[in-house]
């Protein structure tokens, strides 16, 4: 191997690692800042290596919103598999029952999820304040299954719109029936695409902060992105037990990626219209 | 086993009303409610959105009676407005140029069969994995101007550099695009690495034996073929940049409204002090600064689905 390309080698090499090291910075200074007890936390310190492993911050923030972690827990699991069935059997209309104007439908669908949420947030709560739901764990998660039926929708569709019609067509010849087509042929080829859409909707619904903060910003009731926020906007900022909070935060979303990460790649690359 | 299996799929339409024994009439009936929740909850909403932009709705009470525009005068003569479009164009600058880049760059160097792809690749997107809450309250943290990086900055020997980051009275924002692209660049960098994956090798194997080097093969042949990727880029990040909200809220708006964004402005007029119309207002801007960004990418891609 030549000097030159042994060079570029490794100047790639420390790009690559360069890169890591930002992208992993902030992750790091939340485990450190969380070992460190109070008296430990000062911003001159922020890279001193904890002198002993303490779990206390982690103890104290958890204790202070265990409660709304499982909020949290609480919000996301209905609101994915309900959106995702939606998305599912919506989208299965949409490949292999689109009718005169069903194109147009998915394009408003779709449309309507890459506008700003702020478009939609004051007549949101004056419904869900007319409904008696407002304030509540169960209007967030309706909202979450209505505002996840065009992505989920759209994941569907372009997994179904693949499904070769000849299938649905002999299914047909043998008498099945819009619902047995579904139970017989479309269902058992989805696994793999309820797995990648229902983690997508998982780490959406988790991580979704600006509804939560509006329909839901009561401390009590509130999912942990609102935690969070009313962590860090206490009198005194206790910075290790905002990072020890931020980190048990994002604890699921992370595993999940971690473990699933190809599901979680191919929910990226379709639902940005680019898979 | 076949005929058995028609046969019991055949008894359930026979027990419905005729109307509902066509298929397609069915297939209309599944999607109908999610088309009127979407119809109600998006478009109706939006509508109604641009209704309270021009009520007289400014305080708790419910006020529906029409103002005109003078929600929308109040709106262009708040300095408090201007400063946010300026952020929005400082915020989209710095965050969808770092984002296109990084992603890009990144991309690059992994498709080049690199040892321990899996290793940079899970890294680079594991900040996507994570609330943007999360995202700014660790970043608030490193960027605390008396120290954070600037203590590492220091330790290298560059005492007198020391940024204000998020605290900056006019550059405030530019410290908010690094939280953002943190986030998104390595999003892009996935986008990205689909599409040179895809690109087939015969085409790379033809521009090296007609004598292009690397940077020939990424400016003649990579990147005008990764165009569609890029647009997709522009358009997310773009999107992205109009509904800032996250990072303002964690953060705060700093000094002389420098990390403030309309996102920001539009929750704290309409849910803090109860000016709904002003709110509302700045809402139906966000989404008429909305349409012209997404509606001819989506169009386009549906158009290319299409053949």
């Amino acid at each position: 191997m030549s000097w030159n390309r042994l060079l570029v080698g490794s100047a790639k090499y420390a790009v690559l690692i360069a890169f890591a090291a930002f992208y992993l910075v902030p992750f790091y200074v939340m485990i450190l800042t969380g070992l460190k007890p109070l008296e430990d936390i000062s911003s001159f310190e922020i890279w001193n290596m904890p002198k002993s492993l303490d779990w206390g911050s982690f103890r104290e923030a958890w204790n202070q919103m265990d409660s709304n972690f499982w909020n949290s827990v609480r919000i996301t699991i209905p609101g994915a598999i309900v959106s995702t069935f939606l998305g599912s059997i919506n989208g299965y209309v949409f490949a292999k029952w689109g009718f005169r104007g069903s194109n147009v439908i998915l394009f408003l669908f779709v449309f309507g999820m890459f506008l700003p949420g702020q478009g939609i947030l004051i007549p949101l709560v004056w419904v869900l304040q007319f409904m008696g739901l407002y304030g509540k764990v169960n209007g967030l998660i309706m909202a979450y299954c209505i505002f996840g039926i065009p992505i989920t929708s759209l994941l569907f569709y372009r997994y179904y719109a693949s499904v070769p019609d000849e299938l649905v067509d002999a299914s047909k010849i043998d008498g099945c029936g819009f619902f047995g087509i579904y139970r017989r042929i479309i269902l058992p080829l989805s696994g793999p695409t309820f797995a990648v859409v229902g983690v997508w909707q998982c780490t959406r619904i988790w991580n979704e902060y600006l509804m939560a903060l509006v329909v839901l910003g009561n401390p009590a009731r509130a999912p942990v992105t609102v935690a969070i926020k009313n962590f860090s906007s206490m009198g005194v900022i206790p910075w290790n037990l905002q990072m020890a909070a931020a980190l048990i935060a994002s604890v699921p979303t992370i595993a999940v990626y971690l473990l699933l990460g190809k599901l979680f790649m191919r929910g990226l690359l379709e639902g940005s219209l680019s898979g | 086993m076949h005929s058995e299996l028609s046969a019991r799929a055949k008894s359930l339409p026979a027990l419905l009303p005729k109307w509902l024994r066509d298929d397609r009439k069915v297939a209309i009936l599944v999607l109908a409610p999610s088309i009127i929740a979407v119809a109600v909850f998006i478009y109706i909403f939006m509508g109604w959105t641009l209704y309270i932009s021009v009520s007289n709705w400014n305080r708790p009470a419910l006020d529906l009676s029409f103002a005109g525009l003078k929600n929308w005068q109040r709106l262009v003569n708040d300095p408090r407005f201007h400063i946010d479009l300026r952020n929005l164009v400082l915020f989209a600058v710095g965050y969808m140029s770092q984002c296109i880049v990084i992603g890009f760059l990144l991309a690059a160097l992994l498709n080049e069969r690199i040892r321990g792809e899996v290793f940079f690749r899970t890294v680079f997107l594991m900040p996507f994995a994570v609330s943007a809450v999360v995202s700014g309250t660790a970043w608030r943290w490193l960027q605390v101007p008396s120290a954070g990086i600037n203590l590492l900055i220091a330790n290298m020997g560059f005492e007198s550099f020391r940024p204000l980051w998020y605290m900056h009275p006019k550059l405030g924002m530019l410290a908010i695009t690094i939280m953002g692209a943190w986030q998104f660049s390595g999003f892009v960098m996935a986008l990205y690495l689909a599409g040179l994956r895809a690109i087939p090798d015969e085409l790379r194997e033809a521009a090296v034996i007609d004598g292009a080097g690397t940077v020939a093969l990424y400016r003649y042949v990579f990147i005008p073929m990764l165009r569609p990727v890029t647009y997709t880029a522009v358009v997310l990040t773009g999107a992205g940049s109009i509904g800032n909200f996250e990072i303002p809220s964690i953060i705060g708006t700093g000094p002389g409204f420098a990390t403030d964004t309309l996102g920001f402005y539009m929750f704290e007029q309409t849910f803090r002090s109860n000016r709904y119309g002003l709110g509302a207002a700045v809402a139906t801007f966000m989404l008429i600064l909305s349409i012209p960004v997404v509606l001819p990418y989506l169009i386009s891609v549906l158009r290319e689905e299409k053949e």
